[in-house]
């Protein structure tokens, strides 16, 4: 499975590092570390971690998750 | 423009081609299937990988976390495309709308997405680049050659470069407990990108952490071994360092020069585009079916004074390829701007930097938060009398306060006080950005009016 983090969005709450320590880590008080491609075993951590995050920055592949393409910091007027 | 019946045929079984096949290519290539385009996709891509992420080559890949190979993109749906990787386009033809391939054939497109973004600057020496342990980063091949030279534990590395780069790649390196040697021209680390005061933090860092920092140097010159390997390196000062690897990390070139003599307004620079993604030609006149995104694309912002922005950063290319694949396929009036405020990130040193706005374009900085000793603050960059960037150490809970500041021209120094504001933060001071006029290894912003001598077009009568 294939995962992608949007670290601008991403305040290093750490929902994601305790529901799916094998997959995504602290690295410092803020800095967030994961794998983009974990193995499938993982697959249900990463999907709780995935709706657990308060700022929505986890996209994993086929979840048809609403990922957003106007990330933190966008204001396209539109 | 097209007519409603054109355009409806268009979105229905046009021909779109995408050159450039990596986050902003994707992205696009999403939002054109999200909106509902059903014609012919095709991806042309001169890398053999399906689109990945580069950000954690230079973190996770490095630190030896995860392979290289586990950075492929997620995709938010399918996209049905004609991939065409491992093969560069290498001439657009706009009147016959047609993109020449190096394998020979070309491919005919109706609406074109240009989003073929930067490469890294090689060291200039040839020879001397050519040495068996002299390294770029920028792809995941490149990525993939530097972790395996450095798991083999190198007597010394050298980073040639203190930028957002040669930083990371730092900073690995001592987590790796590796001996590693930064020379930087600027007076500090990071000086070009966030100024030489929040430069000084990074210096401290580098120290903490044991790397051997030498700034206001140059590195004048790789020397090999007798097998053509690196074996030590001279620096403008006199001094030398034995190092067994380097890593060149002086900035990025655009990937532009495909395009010479197709008439597009493409340059070292990058390709001016409009704030709907739409590419000028050397005229200063749009072209209407060719669209640029990403990292190679330059385009004008209000919030910064209507100059022309290139950025590097990973959210620009999302959030441009979003509007440049929106507006390829609607009518005029549904057009909209790609109004994005600047956002970047980095890790080192296990410290988390995060910016917001210009900051290069700066004049003074004010710390609102925290403190520059402790390497745990917020500061906030004032331009004229308005705040026009801000960054974090980790404190990126403070940035969207300030993405908020900067999109509406608040003042600047900022006339409220915030919680832990200490004596240092009391009042700005000069920000210590290198004078523009000089070269340096490439702030990732490049602010960029209007110059005489940027003037390519050429008149010639016939
Ligand atoms: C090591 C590293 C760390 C980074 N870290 C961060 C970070 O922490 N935060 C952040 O915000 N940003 C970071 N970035 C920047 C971020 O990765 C870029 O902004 C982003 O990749 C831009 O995407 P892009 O699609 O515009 O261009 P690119 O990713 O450069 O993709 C362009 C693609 O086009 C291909 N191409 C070029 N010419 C041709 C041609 N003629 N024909 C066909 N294909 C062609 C290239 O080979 C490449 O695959 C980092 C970049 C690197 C290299
Ligand atoms: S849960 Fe979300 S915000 Fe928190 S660390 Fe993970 S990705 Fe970042």
């Amino acid at each position: 499975m294939k995962v992608v983090v949007d670290l601008n969005r991403c305040q290093g709450y750490a929902q994601c590092a305790f529901l799916a320590p094998d997959v995504f880590a602290m690295h410092g008080e803020e800095a967030l570390l994961y794998d983009g491609q974990p193995d499938d075993t993982w697959r249900l951590d990463v999907l709780r971690a995935e709706a657990a995050c308060p700022v929505k920055a986890i996209t994993v592949e086929g979840t048809g998750a609403m990922w957003a393409t106007e990330g933190a910091g966008v204001s396209d007027g539109g | 423009m097209a007519v409603d019946g054109s355009l409806e045929r268009l979105r229905r079984e046009g021909r779109i081609v995408v050159v450039g096949a990596s986050l902003a290519g994707l992205r696009a290539a999403e939002t054109l299937r999200e909106e509902g385009f059903t014609g012919t996709l095709t991806m042309i891509g001169d890398e053999p990988y399906e689109p990945y992420d580069r950000p954690p080559l230079s973190k996770q890949v490095l630190l030896g976390r995860v392979p290289a190979d586990h950075t492929a993109l997620p995709r938010r749906r399918a996209i049905e495309a004609q991939w065409r990787l491992g093969v560069a386009a290498t001439g657009l033809d706009l009147s016959a709308k047609r993109v020449a391939l190096a394998d020979g054939t070309s491919v005919e497109y109706d609406r074109l997405l240009i989003a073929t973004g930067v490469r890294s600057r090689p060291w200039p020496n040839e020879l001397e680049a050519g040495l068996d342990g002299v390294f770029v980063l920028r792809t995941r091949d490149d990525a993939t050659r530097l972790r395996h030279r450095l798991k083999a534990g190198p007597s010394r590395v050298l980073v040639i470069g203190a930028g957002f780069t040669g930083s990371e790649i730092a900073s690995v390196c001592r987590e790796r407990d590796l001996p590693v040697t930064v020379a930087e021209r600027g007076p500090t680390p990071l000086s070009g990108a966030l100024g030489s005061v929040i430069g000084d933090v990074a210096a401290q860092l580098h120290h903490q952490h044991g790397v051997d920092l030498r700034c206001g140097v140059m590195v004048t010159g790789l020397e090999g071994d007798g097998a053509g390997r690196l074996r030590r390196a001279h620096f403008s000062d006199g001094g030398t360092v034995d190092a067994e690897v380097a890593v060149v990390a002086l900035g990025a070139t655009r990937n532009t020069e495909w395009l010479a003599g197709s008439g597009l307004a493409a340059g070292p620079r990058g390709i001016a585009c409009d704030a709907g993604c739409r590419a000028f030609d050397v005229r200063g006149i749009v072209a209407d079916d060719v669209f640029v995104a990403g990292d190679v694309a330059r385009s004008p912002h209000p919030l910064f004074g209507y100059q022309f922005l290139s950025l590097e950063h990973w959210g620009n290319a999302v959030a441009q390829a979003a509007v440049a694949a929106h507006n390829m396929i609607c009518r005029g009036e549904e057009r909209r701007p790609h109004l994005w405020t600047p956002y970047f990130w980095s890790a080192q040193f296990g410290v988390n930097i995060k910016s917001v706005g210009v900051p290069n374009m700066a004049d003074q900085i004010i710390v609102s938060q925290g403190s520059l000793g402790e390497h745990r603050f917020t500061a906030a960059y004032g331009y004229q009398g308005r705040v026009i960037a801000a960054v974090t150490f980790d404190q990126a809970k403070w940035l969207e306060f300030h993405q908020r500041q900067i999109e509406q021209a608040a003042p600047f120094p900022p006339p409220f006080t915030t919680v832990d504001r200490r004596a240092e933060g009391m009042r700005p001071v000069p920000a210590g950005f290198p004078d523009p006029s000089v070269p340096t290894h490439g702030p990732q912003v490049t602010v960029s009016g209007h110059s005489p001598t940027d003037q390519r077009v050429t008149f010639t009568p016939a």
